[in-house]
């Protein structure tokens, strides 16, 4: 079957068989490998990508239920050379180990910004419970979210919190 | 020395991010090569059964399919290695029975995946079922064999009183804590205890790319390891090659926590598919696979008892237990409890009596999942304190207080007859008692209390050991001979200042996400003043770095680390002479800082490094003699282990009603050396909490009597979310090591190692009005409830 979409803002189009998930025709038609594959199966996250400027999990949807969509993954998320404000946020607050639900925390990261320009941290951590990370116990994403939401207002991040000069409980 | 933030103890942002946030990393299945055919497991339903007939022919004909394997195609190419072989080695398929679920029976060899995983249906096996035993003691008591025909279902059993004797000093503990018992000023508490199975779940599940080249009769081996050189040596023993022309290649990895810490049989088939086939052979592990073809972690059940007297002084602690092996040993399966039997007496100088049988069972193999008996002996000392604490009426940090060993005691030798390096106990946990206000915190409790509440404050000291050491430790069987590459626990390092002055630095870990290359750039950049950004770290391809054991038992900064360092501190040396010669110094007066290299008090007089690698490349400008280039090894074998360790602290409240837990606060003062940077410091420590309160509160590795998984996905193997979770408060203290010249101790897996005992401790401390004084983890409310039933009576 024949599909075309919008990708990161180009026109994209291929043929697959009706039973290939889209996160299979992002990752092996568009070579886009940025988006994950952690379980197949919605439970982990590491697909998420934005559909018609919602988050998805792109191995819950096939490719053809895309068709017509404007999809945006992570590899469409920064601006040129600069970086969207939760990619940031993530770098100067150490968000990710591995980096293997990046990708995924990321869209569901600035999805959840574009709703809700000031989440609370009970916000964020319910907003990103679709997005399983095994290496970071969430601490710095949340931090690194919080710090994506004050750059996108215009505001100076709270400092970090790491444990830093003196002994004790910072 | 620079003042410069990314020297070592300050903060820089991860030289890995950049890629990786844009979606640019590169992890093995983002790898593609032209022509590769891709692999799907038959796998075994049945815990237990003999294979009657394997039929391919349906799969093997097929559109797409390029080949079906059984165990006949590749029997000659012997077990899957392992590196502490005692007991069933597995065989790369199942050959002639299965003894788990999930066992790979067949491989297919297809086009594409859809067509494999196909085809993989479509292969017929003639199962008939045989006895399966799950349950531990029962396999123990050894009715039903795990292998037909064995002798006996336990492979060994570890004594602390001769776990390697005539290498270690050992005295036997146990007629000493005999007689502690007749005392009558003595209480003897004592439980039994489990410490459940986990599934490790690194977000990546594991793949492997295979690619062997006939013409040079090499093999490219992409894999998601955690001992890139190890798999290398496994490989080339298995296939008869010299390890060199092996090229093991572990690119961005997705989290390993010791689940990537082991040959595979995957890995060893894809190898063999492609030299057969003479294509590229890809595998890539679904998460059901994950669930029971990657190892598993814990399956331990002992009774933990005290003796000591009414005052809180401990005369004998002994532990007797069980540890689950699974079916198969792999890497390390029976050694694991051993390096729990390193830390059993946690902070405490006390009298040890420790006894672990190793029992197999018609189960996935265990082996090292993130702290690797350590988080399981800390749970047994720290449940087991608390609950003496109880029976004498005292406070649990007054207790642990009374037995610690004291600052002056280092280094101190431990039951077993391990020095520990260095240790302050006392300050560490007065640090977190003073920030948390302890007494308040014990004030507040007694007013929700009063309250009809059930708020539990729980704490939790340990000891880690990492870097594990000395030297004859490989004799032990922590030595890689079984995979053709005898070493022992040293690490390597490569440091060379390229002809622009850029430096390139090579080394032979295995991370996933710990960010050594960030960390090792400061280590080089702060020795040798080169700019942060000008120092390039790589790792984990064995074509090109010197061997190394790869990455587990938090061992990294603390071995191979020091080797970096070890190696700048020999390119300093070499490169002082240069500058010495090219400012008409003397070499001793050279100081290294701001990208460049300076006389001592003349911070004018300088040179750049650009301008020192010219001359080190164009050996006419330098020193007489002087051997052209500028780049030095080093191979660290430390002397001892680093003996890391911290408290914790949880206050909890439950909720009678439902059995809920909430996590209100959560606390950890670890203290794990100088820190290189304390960002990465926090963000292992972080993950690793998370890890220990996934086991106390949601995972489960459940089997069910046939032996099947019943907790095969992420729904019904649910690894903490982000609501699951407090912010954590972190704090620390610095009693630094000698045992490397950093003075860095690691800190991989101490989160996990302090935590599960500090949420149970915490729970049970919330309901010791109902007289509840243990419940099995984890703490799921249904559990929890049912505890506070049987309680209430
Ligand atoms: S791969 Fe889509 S949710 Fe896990
Ligand atoms: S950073 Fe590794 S899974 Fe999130």
């Amino acid at each position: 079957m024949h599909v075309a979409m919008t990708v990161n803002g180009r026109e994209v189009s291929g043929d697959v068989e009706p039973r290939t998930l889209l996160v299979h025709f992002i990752r092996e038609n568009l070579r886009l490998t940025g988006t994950h594959v952690g379980c197949e199966t919605s439970y982990c996250g590491a697909c998420t990508i934005q559909v018609d400027g919602a988050a998805v999990k792109s191995c819950t949807m096939l490719a053809v239920q895309a068709d017509g969509a404007t999809i945006r993954t992570v590899e469409g998320l920064a601006d040129g050379d600069q970086l969207h404000a939760v990619q940031e946020g993530f770098w100067e607050r150490h968000g990710l180990q591995c980096g293997f639900c990046t990708p995924g925390m990321l869209m569901s990261a600035a999805s959840l910004l574009e709703q809700n320009a000031s989440p609370s941290e009970d916000e964020i951590r319910h907003a990103i419970e679709g997005n399983l990370c095994r290496c970071t116990g969430y601490h710095n994403i949340v931090r690194s979210i919080e710090y994506a939401a004050s750059k996108l207002r215009g505001e100076e991040p709270a400092p970090p919190d790491w444990t830093m000069d003196f002994e004790g409980v910072s | 020395m620079t003042t410069s933030i990314s020297a070592m103890g300050g903060i820089v942002r991860r030289k890995e991010d950049p890629a990786l946030i844009a979606g640019q990393g590169k992890y093995v299945d983002d790898i593609r090569l032209n022509g590769e055919a891709v692999t799907a497991f038959v796998r075994s339903p049945f815990a237990h059964a003999r294979i009657n007939s394997i039929d391919t022919s349906a799969a093997a004909a097929m559109p797409g399919v390029v080949a079906v394997y059984t165990i006949d195609d590749v029997r000659h190419l012997g077990p899957v290695l392992a590196q502490v072989p005692v007991g069933v080695m597995r065989p790369l398929l199942a050959d002639g029975a299965v003894h788990h679920a999930g066992e790979a029976v067949a491989m297919v060899v297809a086009e594409n995946s859809y067509v494999a995983r196909d085809a993989a249906e479509a292969v017929m096996v003639d199962y008939e079922p045989l006895p399966a035993v799950v349950d531990m003691k029962a396999a123990v008591a050894g009715a039903t064999k795990v292998h037909e025909g064995s002798e006996s279902n336990v492979l060994v059993t570890w004594f602390s009183h001769d776990w390697w004797p005539g290498v270690f000093e050992l005295v036997d503990h146990r007629p000493a804590i005999a007689e502690a018992k007749e005392r009558d000023d003595v209480v003897v508490v004592s439980q039994e205890m489990t410490n459940q199975r986990l599934i490790p779940t690194a977000i990546e599940p594991r793949a492997v790319l295979a690619d062997w080249n006939h013409g040079y009769n090499r093999v490219n081996l992409w894999s998601s390891t955690q001992m890139p050189h190890a798999l290398a040596g496994a490989v080339a023993k298995t296939f008869g090659l010299p390890s060199n022309e092996v090229h093991v290649v572990a690119p961005e990895v997705g989290g390993g926590f010791g689940a990537k810490l082991n040959i595979y049989p995957d890995e060893i088939l894809t190898v063999f598919a492609s030299k057969a086939l003479d294509r590229p052979v890809r595998w890539t592990e679904t998460r059901r696979e994950a669930a029971f073809s990657t190892i598993q972690g814990r399956g331990w059940v002992a009774t933990a008892t005290i003796t000591g007297t009414k005052d809180g002084k401990i005369l004998g602690y002994e532990l007797d237990g069980i540890a689950d092996m699974g079916a198969y040993s792999q890497n390390f399966t029976v050694a694991i409890p051993v390096l729990g039997l390193f830390v059993a007496q946690g902070q405490y100088d006390i009298p040890l009596a420790w006894q672990v049988s190793c029992v197999q069972t018609n189960t996935q193999t265990t082996d090292a999942y993130r702290g690797a008996g350590r988080p399981e002996a800390s749970y047994y000392i720290e449940r087991i304190i608390d609950m003496y604490a109880a029976a004498i009426d005292m406070d649990p940090a007054d207790v642990r207080r009374k037995n610690f060993f004291k600052k002056e005691d280092f280094p101190a030798t431990t039951a077993i007859g391990l020095t520990m390096d260095s240790g302050d106990y006392e300050r560490n946990l007065d640090t977190l008692i003073a920030d948390v206000d302890y007494a308040g915190l014990r004030a507040m409790q007694a007013a929700a209390r009063a309250e009809g509440r059930y708020v539990g404050i729980g704490l939790s000291t340990y000891v880690e050991v990492c870097g594990f050491a000395p030297s004859v430790l490989a004799e032990f069987g922590f030595g890689w001979d079984a995979y053709g590459m005898p070493t022992s626990f040293s690490g390597s390092g490569l440091v060379r200042v390229n002809p622009d002055g850029s430096a390139t630095v090579i080394i032979g870990t295995g991370p996933s996400g710990q960010g050594h290359q960030t960390t090792w750039a400061q280590v080089v950049s702060d020795r040798l003043g080169i700019d942060y950004d000008s120092v390039r770290v790589t790792h984990g391809n064995t074509a090109e770095s010197p061997t190394g054991v790869g990455t587990f038992g938090s061992r990294s900064a603390a071995v191979d680390g020091a080797a970096t360092y070890e190696a700048a501190e020999k390119v300093g040396g070499k490169a002082a002479d240069i500058v010495a010669h090219m400012l008409e110094a003397s070499a001793e007066d050279i100081r290294f800082a701001d990208g460049g290299a300076h006389v001592a008090g003349s911070p004018g007089h300088k040179v750049t490094w650009a301008e020192i690698a010219e001359v080190a490349y164009k050996p006419h400008k330098g020193p007489d003699g002087m051997e052209a280039g500028l780049e030095a090894h080093a191979v660290f074998s430390p002397g001892n282990a680093t003996w890391p360790f911290g408290s914790h602290l949880a206050v909890v409240e439950v909720d009678p009603d439902t059995g809920n837990v909430e996590i209100q606060r959560y606390v950890g003062i670890d203290d794990c050396g100088n820190r290189i940077n304390p960002m990465i410091v926090d963000g292992q420590i972080h993950g690793g909490i998370a890890q220990g309160i996934g086991q106390a509160m949601f995972e489960d590795a459940i089997y069910d009597a046939e032996g099947n998984l019943l907790s095969g996905s992420l729904i019904d193997y649910p690894i903490p979310a982000a609501g699951d979770l407090p912010a954590f408060e972190l704090g620390w203290t610095n009693t630094p090591t000698d045992v490397n010249p950093m003075g860095v101790k690691g800190i991989g897996e101490a989160g996990t190692i302090g935590s599960a005992q500090t949420i149970v401790n915490a729970v049970v401390d919330a309901l010791a009005p109902l007289g509840v004084k243990h419940i099995d983890m984890p703490l799921r409310p249904r559990r929890v409830w049912d505890a506070i039933q049987k309680a209430r009576g």
